[in-house]
C-alpha cells in the first residue's frame, strides 16, 4: 500500500518546443471544422446554383452553361408579383410580430419574477412539434364553421378585413390574412428570444435613475427602455423578416392561388416545371433582394450590436 | 501551458482581445456583419468556377443497365413505397403479405414508407440514377406519368417476363397498354387510382352537384370548391367534362381546358388547389365538392357518412402507380418474384381489401369476398365492365409538352 506522500514527485516536463510557435496555429485549426462546413455546405452549392442559373438545355440533352443571362429578366418580369407578395407578407408579419412580441418580452424581462421560466417555457414549447403540424392546425382552428370564424362573422370583423381586401367573403382561411397570420405565428419566437435577450441586460438602475430624474413612465421608455432594446428589435426583425420572406408551407397550406410567395413559384418550377435554371435564377434574385434590404435597415436602423 | 500575458501579443491581437471583452461577450456588430456580406459577396465572385458544372445529358442509358443481380447470394429485396400503401396487422408493424412471401421464397423484405410525392421523390434519387449509381432500391413504386418520364431517360430496368407468370397472366385489361410502356416491359402496376368528384353532403347543403362543371360554375359553391395539384387528373376531368379524350387530345384542347379553370379560378370558385391534404377540407366541410382519390373515398366514408362521391357521366379519370426496377439494383430477380407475388389472386386480394384502391389482378374477386364481401362488390376496388367502359386515361406527353403544360398549369394554381 503506497500513500500519497510516498510518490517520488514529478520532474517538470521539460518544454522543448517554445509553446507560441503551436499556439499560433491553435485558433485556425480550431476554425477549420467551420471553414470546410461553410466551403461544403454554402460556399459550393451558391457556387454551384449560380452556375445553373445561367445554363440552358433540358433533362433529357442535358445541362451546358450558356450564360443566359436573360433567364433571370423572364424570371423577374414573370414572377414579379410574387416577390412583391412575399416581402409585403413577410414585412407585415414581421411588424405583427413585433407589436405581440414586444410587450410579451417586457414582461418576461422585468415583471415576470418567478413566472419567467415558466412563460419562457410557454413561449417555446410549441417549437417542439414541427412546423408543418403547427401550420396545419391553424387549418383547424380558422376552419369555415369553426368558432373563431363564427365569432369573427358575429362581430362583423370580417365584413372589415373583407372591405380591405384581407379576407375574402365570410372566412379566412385560403386569404391573405391566413398566411400572414401563420407567418406571425410560426416566427414569433424568433422575435421574442432576442429581444428578451436584449431587454434582460438593460441595468434596472437606468430605470431608476430615469425616475428620479422626473422622467413619466413613457419617456422613460421612450428615452431609454426602446434605445437600449435596439439590438434586439434589430435581430428579431432580421430573424423574422428573412425567413418568413422564404416560406411557401404557410402560402400553400392556409392560401389560395392568390397568395403564392416565392417560395411556391421556386418550389413548383423545381419540381414540377424542371425547369432548373429559372428556379435557381429566382432563388438567386429573391437572396440578392433579401440581402439589399437587409443591409439597407442594418445601416439605417442606427445600432451597433446585433443582441 | 500559454499563460496570459500582454506584453508578448501583437497589437492586433491585444485590440481583438479587448473587442471581445466589450459586453462579455464576442460582440457581432453592425460592421462586421456588413464585412462579413461583402465577403460573401466576392467568394461569390468567383465566376470562373461557375462554367465547371454543367448538368450532364441523362438521356444516354436508354434500355436501361442491368446492375450484377446479386439476388442468388443475398436473399433480400429493398422495396420503397408510399405511406399507408400496404396491409398492416392488428400490431401495425407487420405486413402479413410481406411475411408471407419471406415465408415462401426465403427473401427478406426491407420495406420502406419513404416516398410521399412523385415530384420531391423525383428530385430525390435524380442525382444518383443520372450519375448511373445504384440508388439503394429494388423496387419503387411511381405515378405512371412519373414512370413514364423514367423510362424515357433509360433509368429502369427491362423486367424478364419468365420471372413474372402470374403477373403477365392476370393484369388485368384496362393497364395492360399504357402508351408509354407498350405490353408492359418496364413496370407493373401496383394499384390504380380513380379520380372521382367527392362531396361532403353537409356542406352542399342541398346543392345539387353532378359533374365537374357544377364545381366551377355553381355561384352556391363559390370558394368552396377544391382541385387537385396533379395536373393530369385536374385538367383530364376538366377534358372530359369539355366531351375531349384525355387519351387523345390537341395542345389547344389543352389550352381550352387550362382556360376554363382559370375562369373559375378568377370567378373565386375554387378555394385550394391540393395534394392529399384535400381529405382535412372535404371532413371539416371546408370544400363542399372537390376532386378526390377514390380509395380515400372509400376510407372517408367509412368515417363520416356525409361524404360521398360521383362519378359524372362523362367518364373519370384512371392513373396508376406502377412498381419500376432502377438502374443498378442489386437484386433484380428477387424483386421480379416480388412484384409477381402481388399478381397472384390471394395476396392481391388481402392488399385491395386493405388499401381500398384499384385493384389492378383479374380473378381476385372470390378471394376478397372470402375476406370482405362489400369489399368485392364495391367498383371502385374492383371496377365492372360499366365502371372500366368510363374510365379514362391521360395520353403521355413529350418531354416539351410535359414542360410546357405543367407550366400553364402552375399559372393556373398561381406559381
Amino acid at each position: 500500500m503506497t500513500t500519497v506522500a510516498e510518490a517520488p514527485p514529478r520532474a517538470p516536463a521539460p518544454e522543448t518546443e517554445p509553446p507560441r510557435k503551436r499556439g499560433r496555429w491553435t485558433p485556425y485549426l480550431l476554425l477549420v471544422p467551420g471553414l470546410l462546413w461553410l466551403l461544403v455546405f454554402f460556399a459550393l452549392p451558391v457556387i454551384y446554383q449560380a452556375s445553373t442559373s445561367v445554363q440552358t438545355g433540358s433533362l433529357e440533352e442535358g445541362y451546358e452553361v450558356t450564360w443566359h443571362f436573360a433567364t433571370y429578366w423572364d424570371a423577374l418580369s414573370e414572377y414579379w408579383p410574387q416577390f412583391v407578395r412575399s416581402v409585403l407578407y413577410a414585412a407585415s408579419a414581421t411588424v405583427l410580430c413585433l407589436l405581440l412580441g414586444y410587450p410579451l418580452a417586457y414582461l418576461i424581462a422585468f415583471r415576470a419574477g418567478r413566472w419567467r421560466n415558466l412563460i419562457m417555457i410557454l413561449v417555446i414549447a410549441p417549437f417542439f412539434t414541427s412546423f408543418l403540424i403547427r401550420t396545419l392546425a391553424w387549418k383547424t382552428i380558422l376552419a369555415d364553421g369553426g368558432p373563431v370564424v363564427g365569432a369573427l362573422d358575429t362581430l362583423h370583423v370580417l365584413d372589415v378585413t373583407a372591405w380591405l381586401g384581407w379576407t375574402v367573403g365570410d372566412r379566412v382561411l385560403a386569404t391573405p390574412l391566413a398566411v400572414v397570420c401563420g407567418l406571425t405565428y410560426n416566427f414569433l419566437p424568433f422575435m421574442i428570444l432576442p429581444l428578451y435577450t436584449s431587454l434582460e441586460r438593460i441595468d434596472p438602475r437606468l430605470h431608476e435613475a430615469a425616475n428620479d430624474l422626473y422622467a413619466r413612465p413613457s419617456t422613460t421608455f421612450r428615452k431609454v427602455t426602446f434605445p437600449l432594446s435596439m439590438p434586439g428589435v434589430v435581430s428579431g426583425t432580421l430573424l423574422t423578416f428573412i425567413p418568413a420572406t422564404g416560406d411557401y408551407v404557410n402560402a400553400d397550406l392556409l392560401g389560395s392561388t392568390d397568395t403564392r410567395m416565392v417560395g411556391n413559384v421556386i418550389q413548383s418550377q423545381f419540381l414540377r416545371i424542371l425547369d432548373y435554371p429559372t428556379a435557381a435564377a429566382l432563388s438567386f434574385i429573391l437572396m440578392a433582394a433579401i440581402l439589399f434590404m437587409v443591409m439597407f435597415y442594418i445601416r439605417r436602423s442606427g445600432t451597433e450590436d446585433l443582441v | 501551458m500559454e499563460q496570459y500575458e500582454p506584453d508578448r501579443l501583437s497589437a492586433a491581437r491585444l485590440a481583438a482581445m479587448r473587442r471581445s471583452f466589450r459586453n462579455g461577450r464576442a460582440a457581432l456588430t453592425r460592421r462586421s456583419l456588413l464585412r462579413a456580406f461583402a465577403g460573401g459577396a466576392l467568394a461569390v465572385g468567383g465566376v470562373g468556377a461557375l462554367s465547371g458544372c454543367g448538368i450532364p445529358a441523362a438521356g444516354t442509358t436508354r434500355g436501361g443497365v442491368p446492375a450484377d443481380d446479386h439476388s442468388k447470394k443475398e436473399k433480400t429485396v429493398t422495396f420503397s413505397n408510399w405511406t399507408e400503401y400496404m396491409d398492416v396487422d392488428e400490431s401495425g408493424r407487420e405486413h402479413p403479405t410481406l411475411e408471407a412471401f419471406t415465408q415462401r421464397t426465403g427473401i427478406r423484405v426491407e420495406y420502406t414508407e419513404d416516398i410521399n410525392d412523385n415530384t420531391e421523390f423525383f428530385g430525390k434519387i435524380k442525382p444518383q440514377l443520372a450519375a448511373g449509381q445504384d440508388t439503394g432500391r429494388d423496387i419503387i413504386v411511381l405515378t405512371d406519368w412519373l414512370a413514364a418520364r423514367l423510362i424515357r431517360l433509360g433509368w429502369v430496368q427491362k423486367l424478364d417476363p419468365a420471372h413474372l407468370p402470374h403477373a403477365f397472366t392476370n393484369l388485368s385489361a384496362q393497364f395492360r397498354n399504357p402508351d408509354w410502356d407498350p405490353g408492359r416491359a418496364y413496370s407493373y402496376p401496383w394499384q390504380g387510382i380513380s379520380t372521382v368528384i367527392a362531396y361532403n353532403r353537409k356542406a352542399l347543403d342541398g346543392v345539387e352537384v353532378r359533374t365537374l362543371s357544377d364545381l366551377l360554375d355553381n355561384a352556391k359553391l363559390k370558394g368552396r370548391v377544391g382541385l387537385l395539384t396533379e395536373m393530369r387528373d385536374t385538367v383530364g376531368m376538366t377534358l372530359l367534362d369539355m366531351d375531349k379524350d384525355p387519351a387523345q387530345f390537341s395542345a389547344d384542347d389543352y389550352d381550352a381546358a387550362v382556360a376554363r379553370l382559370q375562369k373559375a379560378v378568377d370567378k373565386g370558385q375554387v378555394r385550394r388547389f391540393t395534394g392529399n391534404d384535400y381529405t382535412a377540407d372535404l371532413t371539416k366541410g371546408d370544400f363542399a365538392a372537390c376532386l378526390a382519390w377514390a380509395g380515400d373515398v372509400v376510407q372517408l366514408k367509412a368515417d363520416n357518412p356525409d361524404i360521398g362521391f360521383l362519378i359524372p357521366d362523362s367518364g373519370y379519370m384512371t392513373s396508376s402507380d406502377v412498381m419500376l426496377i432502377p438502374n443498378k439494383a442489386r437484386h433484380k430477380t428477387n424483386a421480379e418474384r416480388l412484384i409477381d407475388y402481388y399478381f397472384e389472386p390471394r395476396p392481391a386480394a388481402e392488399l385491395a381489401a386493405y388499401i381500398n384502391f384499384v385493384c389492378p389482378v383479374d380473378g381476385v374477386k372470390d378471394e376478397l369476398a372470402k375476406i370482405d364481401e362489400e369489399a368485392a362488390n364495391n367498383p371502385l376496388i374492383l371496377p365492372d365492365q360499366a365502371m372500366q367502359a368510363k374510365s379514362r386515361a391521360f395520353r403521355s406527353l413529350s418531354s416539351a409538352e410535359e414542360t410546357a403544360f405543367e407550366e400553364k398549369f402552375a399559372k393556373l394554381t398561381g406559381a
